[in-house]
């Protein structure tokens, strides 16, 4: 789907001057700002932008839908000849379902868990009296095949829960294909996938889109992501377009500075550095919860102010391998070694030395904070448990963290509720750095934040290590992340450690198998990128 | 949202956040948009409160001062009559109020103690320790309480101590179940896990980082249970286990008057004064209620949109 926008195609849906208000703080704001945008047959438009900039208030409003608590002050919405702006519930619901059909962001969350896949895919076909209910279950399963789902015959028959999250996804597509729309929304589609299921997925999605000439609007914040999907980019900031253009022309040539920003972020690279002080080593070390063994001989070592990147997908242990460093969870068998003497398998067991010397940084600093403490008090609390400051000295101490974090002393008030995902993470990691640790274990830190946000964190990271000469364990599933922070990188594949060594090593063949299938799933910002991967897989 | 700085900077991502209110200014605004029924209940729960404080100025007699009269009827002198061995009655309504409430808030606060501090644990060290309270509540919730409080009672004694331990040790274990129900989800959250890897004792743990966000669905219960253990009171009173003579309670009031609804036929304000003390009961209750009912809604987030 790179092909040039053709401008012979009937326009199929064309929004002029929206306007969408929302409710919050007990007044209206401004959500889209004026934003045009036109649609033809069998065209992807990718719509591209940070949290916040309203992609998916936008994508919902070309659906003539509005979510509660915004409105629509202005603008038309003109869907194949029909104002959907002006168009009551009842012809709006007429064509929801039908000519218009939405992929949500979480599949799980979309399904119904008491009812059979198949049942809920031919649900809008059957009920809206499109074609009989046999036709429109065999047309499932040739969408299903079609989707490249494992059985497609039988697949239908399963519940949500027994199928795995890509395949979800992939069924969900096919059950908003299955009355042919004329248009597809995907909202953020595999965001919440590992990368090597997305890539099934993307591929999936653009086969079938392409086979029924279905125009489609592919919202994302993964700029690599849309490069494959889309035929052209619209980019959004604060509610108003940024730049309109052509996927190629707007990889290759970006105008506006915002967009330049945006695609710059990718390029950040540390330096690797060997180390040879070890700090922290765990060495041949099982663990398990309960009967569930999900550690096998695993052995990592940490050098001092280094990075050490742990990547591998969800499920393969990388996680727990933090857990079992902090104390979390006991080891069943192996030891720990820290600073060249033994720690403590259990919590409960270290000195408050110790404790203060590892510190840990969460994935979603949102349940990461207590959300009845002020800023002044999630800092502060490590500073008197550890330190013993308190009063004046501990609040200077924490304005200090904070201008170390690039915020200031008007912070110190807030509560977590007041405050941006990338603030958010800020605080934990100033958290973290109050108790002066020698060690940081960073938990799929950036995951959860928009590109310009994460790569603020990654240079804020990066600073804070080489000014006190920190060491850093990343966890994280995003390579880009891994190139941009570590030193040395450890690969992991259910339970076991694949790899582990220095960027340049893991990062050049030759490779492992899984490492191999890891990297090259991975999306680039080349819109040939998935044809050629899917092509070379095949071959 | 005025500033929108072309480069990025961490300071700039949230522009103007409200305005940190007092606490003052936050109750103030919170008053403001309370409903009339929860108006109703602030304003008899408070009248209630005054009357219990003020009950020495305001009684007419003393507490337990005996009258020739017995039964006397409604008068200027005595203006709910007398009871059954000539004590005023408005004057033992107004010490009742101070009585039964203070009795009934006392053994309110020590269940919230017992059965917020162990759900706390429990949802906390999920162990052995968990096992063993919830099967403990277990069995004792098992047991009807009226029927068990009386056997208790009537085992050590009638005493206000006594009363307020066993009615308090009853009730806790509703408060165990809701307290570790709400807790085990916080106490999963990761600032927890952080607390407890940054070395923080229990105490901590339970205080300042789940204590806080647990309390609307506690100061909830609280007033609900209130409720409860008044009405345990006043029916354990009744049935003159209770509160003992001659301090004046309203369920001792109602058993000691009961007699007297059947003169209704001759005089009706005489049938009226066994009930004034279940009236006095049922409007608090209410009233209670009626301001959880706001706070419930106010907290749950299950407001109608505007």
């Amino acid at each position: 789907m790179t092909n040039e926008p053709d401008a012979s195609n009937e326009i199929l849906l064309e929004m002029r001057g929206i306007r969408i208000d929302g409710y919050s703080d007990e007044q209206w704001h401004p959500i889209i700002k004026g934003v045009d945008l036109t649609l033809r047959r069998g065209e992807i438009m990718g719509l591209i932008g940070e949290s916040g900039a309203g992609k998916s208030t936008l994508g919902k409003a070309a659906m003539g839908y509005t979510q509660p608590g915004c409105k629509l002050t202005g603008g038309s919405i003109m869907f194949d000849g029909i104002d959907l702006a002006k168009a009551s519930d009842r012809e709006k619901r007429k064509l929801w379902g039908t000519r218009i059909a939405y992929v949500a962001q979480s599949a799980a969350a979309s399904f119904n868990p008491a009812h059979r896949l198949i049942d809920q895919t031919v649900e809008s076909s059957t009920r809206r009296g499109i074609r009989p209910d046999a036709e429109s279950r065999a047309d499932a399963v040739e969408l299903f095949r079609a989707l490249q789902l494992p059985d497609p015959e039988t697949i239908g028959s399963r519940y949500p829960h027994q199928v795995s999250g890509g395949q979800l996804q992939r069924v969900m597509t096919a059950m908003a294909m299955s009355p042919r729309p004329d248009l597809i929304i995907f909202d953020e589609p595999t965001t919440a996938l590992d990368v090597t299921t997305q890539v099934e997925v993307l591929a999936a999605m653009r086969n079938i889109v392409e086979e029924f000439n279905t125009a489609a609007i592919y919202i994302t914040h993964d700029l690599a992501v849309v490069a494959q999907m889309a035929d052209f980019i619209q980019v959004l900031r604060y509610g108003e377009e940024v730049e309109q253009a052509p996927t190629r022309q707007m990889l290759t040539k970006p105008e506006m500075p915002y967009t330049k920003s945006l695609w710059s972020v990718r390029a950040l690279e540390k330096p690797e550095v060997k180390g040879e002080d070890i700090v922290l080593s765990i060495d041949h070390v099982d663990a398990a919860y309960g009967p569930l063994k999900v550690l096998h001989d695993v052995s990592i070592s940490l050098p001092r102010g280094r990075t050490v990147a742990v990547v591998g997908e969800s499920g393969s242990g990388k996680s727990t391998t933090a857990r079992v460093m902090t104390g979390l969870l006991p080891p069943l068998t192996g030891t720990i070694m820290f600073n060249g003497e033994p720690l403590p398998p259990a919590l409960k067991d270290r000195s408050k030395d110790q404790l203060q010397r590892i510190q840990m940084i969460y994935q979603m600093a949102d349940t990461a904070m207590n959300p009845r403490q002020t800023v002044e008090t999630i800092i502060g609390r490590p500073l008197e448990f550890y330190l013993g400051l308190t009063g004046k000295a501990r609040e200077e101490r924490v304005i200090e963290l904070l201008k170390m974090i690039e915020l200031d002393g008007s912070f110190l008030d807030r509560l977590p509720s007041e405050l941006s995902g990338g603030q958010k993470q800020r605080i934990c990691i100033a958290r973290a750095l109050a108790a002066k640790p020698d060690i940081i274990i960073c938990d799929e830190v950036t995951s959860a934040l928009d590109q310009i946000v994460q790569e603020g964190i990654l240079k804020l990271l990066l600073r804070l290590q080489k000014e006190f000469n920190i060491t850093y364990l990343f966890i994280t599933h995003d390579i880009a992340t891994v190139k941009a922070i570590s030193d040395e990188i450890v690969v992991m594949f259910e339970g076991k450690v694949v790899e582990q060594g220095l960027k340049s090593e893991i990062l050049s063949p030759p490779f492992p198998e899984y490492t191999q299938l890891l990297l090259s799933s991975v999306p680039e910002m080349d819109p040939d990128w998935l044809t050629n991967l899917l092509a070379a897989r095949s071959a | 949202m005025s500033e929108q700085p072309e480069t990025y900077t961490a300071a700039a991502e949230v522009g103007a956040v409200r305005k940190r209110r007092t606490r003052l200014e936050r109750a103030g605004l919170l008053l403001k948009s309370a409903p009339p029924s929860a108006w109703f209940g602030m304003i008899v729960v408070t009248l209630y409160i005054l009357v219990a404080i003020f009950a020495d100025v305001l009684a007419p007699y003393g507490e337990a001062e005996i009258h020739p009269a017995a039964f006397a009827p409604w008068s200027d002198e005595f203006f709910f009559g007398t009871d059954q061995i000539g004590r005023d009655v408005l004057t033992r309504l107004i010490y009742g109020a101070r009585n039964t409430m203070g009795i009934a808030l006392a053994t309110t606060f020590l269940s919230f103690l017992i059965g917020g501090g162990l759900g706390l644990a429990a949802a906390i060290n999920r162990s052995w320790l968990d096992q063993a309270l919830s099967r403990f509540v277990d069995v004792l919730m098992a047991i009807p309480s009226l029927i068990f409080a009386l056997m208790l009672l009537s085992i050590f004694g009638s005493t206000i101590t006594s009363l307020i331990l066993i009615i308090a040790v009853l009730d806790s274990t509703r408060v165990f179940r809701l307290t570790r129900a709400v807790a085990v989800n916080v106490a999963v959250m990761d600032y927890v896990e952080a607390a407890k890897l940054r070395g923080e004792g229990l105490s901590w743990i339970m205080r300042r980082e789940i204590l806080p966000n647990i309390m609307p669905p506690l100061v909830a219960e609280f007033g609900l249970r209130f409720c409860f253990v008044f009405l345990t009171i006043a029916a354990l009173s009744f049935l003159g286990v209770g509160i003992q003579p001659p301090t004046a309670d309203w369920g001792s009031m109602v058993r000691a008057n009961a007699s007297l609804i059947q003169f209704a036929k001759y005089d009706m304000t005489a049938a009226i004064t066994p009930l004034l003390p279940a009236a006095a009961i049922a409007l608090l209750t209410v009233a209670v209620n009626f301001i959880v009912d706001w706070f419930l809604q106010k907290t749950s987030g299950l407001r109608d949109d505007k």
